[in-house]
């Protein structure tokens, strides 16, 4: 007799959190999908930081009428194109409405399917590869593209610098870092200059043959836009060898764990990214306020404020899914699809508007430079190509 | 010729004296409880990750290194009495199985402290200098690396070859089961070992961060790898044949790794290959060869079945 009106009782109880749940308040559901963990982590971590700043200064969002409070999925893509297939599941089963992410173009790709089956969009935040968005109509992405960042950075090393040789290095098997040099080769070689192209395996550690092979053929640039973790390691080695060629480097490289890499060497850095800081005062400053003031969210960054271009990115891509949920005035994800594609939105890393792919219509970068001394960056030159 | 084969010579060695300092412990570990350890490659791991967080503590050099050295010795200690010695008389498959366990658990707990992001390996004065030979510029620890790996290593051999305890352990992996009927203290020799082993790891480990400065759960797994590689070529069981295994296997990745130019400025050669692909390709390559051709390795002891 106990034994049964404690079941009862205990019965009656799970039914609690489901009535008090549907009466409160509605929840819509965004996935992030980004690597917290891996080569990539740090990154991630950052373009993550951007989307938490962005939900807790805009944490409901008005939807057919009703307040939805804003609810973000986090999943840990392991910056690795095996472990994203299962990270996309988990935010598929979970439920959400749209997904944000990735950083890195292999891991955007790996996860796509998932997200097509279910029929749910996603908002590609800097994976620049153009496989991205191509040939579907689910993925739609915020930032520029690598044959654009591709021919930027030809075109500054060869006009600006006055490069004639480049050296260019990619992981074996990177869908990102093997596009773009081979977009950078492409444009470099049609202005007039000599291209050598080195890949390495993943998890080498040993840069010091490949510095060893652009000194020897008399590299006057070295390109390299590798994930942070590669990047530091080839900065942290071409100062011991005393390189005599400046580093040229994507927007991976926007980071301040590179910055740091950098500081007190003799290593001359130059990136191509989306956002620099000072380009919008106001973010930049609550985006300081709110690391400041979370000890979480400053180990995140690398463990001081500086700005990276990615949280920039992650700030937009945040409320470019809360303006197509606006427009679809419903939380299924189908409705959110057909909406993104006249999103319009004007962010803080400029006007955000796709094009019939699903990409950003963008078409200036800004390029930067590490300062040896500060160990920041400094702003250089927007490039523009048409 | 000399000036363009250099800097690849020299990351070579340095990198092979690294390997060595590694394969010894593996080499060791086989020859008396015939285990892969494959937990050795994340000891050499988790010694990296120990250093990063007791230096950031604030403690000087002369205090971390010591203690860093210590713990990854007490760690090597912990893992065999933990995981391998309950399993002493179980079938070897079982003991490997648990290696591995180890192995995972060690990534695991290292990705839950750090985070799964770098850490950055404190710089340590005096082997971080960048020091140039000849037409090369590298750093004082590509130098420093084979002196003390030779010296280490001689040290290594004196003491199996003329100590009481190297008699033990010379007469454990002859043979396990007699040396223990005459009153060898089967387990002391054992933790020996893998203290010995661990201790040389952490060595290996202080060199190669110095040269490769983040650290994060996986850095053991290629170093581990190649390493074992390395302590297969030379005939597992052999201390010396670790050694000259690593280098031959460091020297050759990275000469590979540079083979395009090199060619290219003997006149060999018109244009690039693509070859520095597969520098890790050619040293398990190398590894399956020398399977085929000599199973022992270079230097492996002859097994001569008994009747």
């Amino acid at each position: 007799m106990m034994k049964k009106i404690l079941a009862i009782l205990l019965a009656v109880l799970m039914l609690v959190p489901a009535l008090a749940l549907g009466e409160s308040e509605k929840v819509v559901k965004i996935g992030v999908f980004e690597p917290a963990s891996g080569d990539s982590g740090a990154g991630g971590k950052q373009e993550t930081l951007g989307m938490q700043y962005a939900n807790e200064l805009q944490p409901t969002v008005e939807i057919g009428g009703e307040t939805y409070r804003v609810e973000l999925v986090y999943a840990d893509n392991g910056s690795s194109a095996d472990k994203a297939p299962s990270a996309a599941q988990q935010l598929v089963s979970a439920g959400v409405s749209v997904v944000l992410g990735s950083y890195g173009s292999g891991v955007s790709i790996a996860g796509s399917p998932y997200f097509a089956d279910a029929g749910i969009p996603a908002i590609g935040v800097t994976c620049t590869n153009p496989q991205v968005t191509a040939g579907n109509t689910h993925y739609f992405r915020i930032c520029f593209l690598d044959p654009f960042q591709g021919t930027v950075l030809a075109n500054y090393a060869y006009n600006e610098m006055g490069v004639r040789t480049a050296y260019c290095l990619a992981e074996l098997g990177n869908d990102y870092d093997v596009g773009l040099c081979t977009y950078f080769q492409k444009a470099f070689e049609a202005l007039g200059g000599t291209v050598i192209f080195d890949t390495f395996p993943t998890n080498n550690s040993d840069f010091t043959s490949y510095l060893s092979n652009a000194t020897a053929i008399g590299a006057e640039v070295f390109f390299c836009p590798v994930s942070i973790a590669y990047s530091s390691q080839i900065i942290n080695q071409a100062a011991s060898q005393n390189v005599s060629f400046p580093i040229l480097g994507g927007d991976t490289l926007d980071s301040n764990v590179v910055v740091e890499a950098a500081k007190g060497t003799n290593v001359k850095l130059l990136i191509t990214t989306f956002y620099h800081e000072g380009g919008s005062p106001e973010f930049d400053e609550g985006f300081k306020a709110y690391i400041n003031s979370n000890a979480e969210a400053m180990t995140n960054n690398g463990g001081n404020d500086m700005i990276a271009a990615v949280s920039a990115m992650g700030y937009d891509a945040y409320f470019v899914a809360l303006e197509a949920l606006k427009a679809a005035g419903s939380t299924d994800p189908k409705a959110v699809n057909e909406a993104l594609w006249n999103v319009t939105y004007e962010g803080v890393t400029g006007m955000i508007a796709f094009d019939e792919t699903g990409d950003a219509i963008r078409d200036s970068a800004y390029i930067k430079t590490a300062n040896n001394e500060t160990g920041e960056w400094d702003f250089v030159a927007v490039q523009t190509v048409e | 010729m000399m000036s363009t084969v250099l800097p690849y010579l020299l990351s070579g060695i340095s990198v092979g004296g690294q390997y060595a300092l590694i394969a010894i412990g593996y080499t060791m570990v086989y020859g008396i409880l015939r285990l892969i350890n494959f937990a050795h490659g994340d000891v050499f791991m988790v010694a990296g990750i120990l250093m990063v967080y007791i230096s950031a503590s604030g403690l000087p050099l002369y205090v971390s290194i010591p203690l860093v050295l210590l713990i990854t010795a007490a760690i090597g200690f912990t893992i065999e009495r933990v995981a391998y010695k309950p399993l002493r008389d179980a079938p070897r498959m079982s003991v490997m199985i648990s290696a591995i366990g180890v192995s995972y658990t060690l990534q695991n707990l290292v990705l839950y402290i750090t985070g799964g992001l770098n850490q950055y390996y404190p710089s340590i004065p005096f082997i971080s200098e960048s020091v140039t030979i000849g037409t090369a510029t590298t750093k004082m620890v590509t130098i420093v690396t084979p002196v003390l790996t030779l010296v280490l290593v001689v040290a290594l051999v004196l003491l199996i070859n003329h100590t009481k305890i190297g008699m033990a352990m010379r007469a454990v992996s002859k043979d396990f089961e007699t040396s223990k009927l005459m009153g060898i203290k089967i387990n002391s020799v054992i933790s020996i070992t893998f203290v010995i082993g661990s201790f040389l790891a952490g060595v290996g480990s202080l060199l190669y961060f110095t040269n490769y400065t983040t650290v994060i759960q996986t850095s053991g797994a290629m170093p581990g790898l190649k390493a074992f590689v390395a302590a297969v070529f030379g005939g597992i069981g052999s201390v010396p044949g670790a050694v000259v295994g690593a280098f031959i296997i460091g020297i050759c990745e990275n000469i590979i790794k540079g083979l395009d130019v090199i060619l290219i400025k003997a006149g060999l050669s018109k244009q690039m290959m693509g070859l520095t692909t597969f520098s890790d390709a050619f040293t398990f390559a190398l590894l399956i060869i020398i399977l085929v051709v000599k199973p022992t390795g270079l230097f492996g002891e002859k097994t001569t079945d008994k009747v």
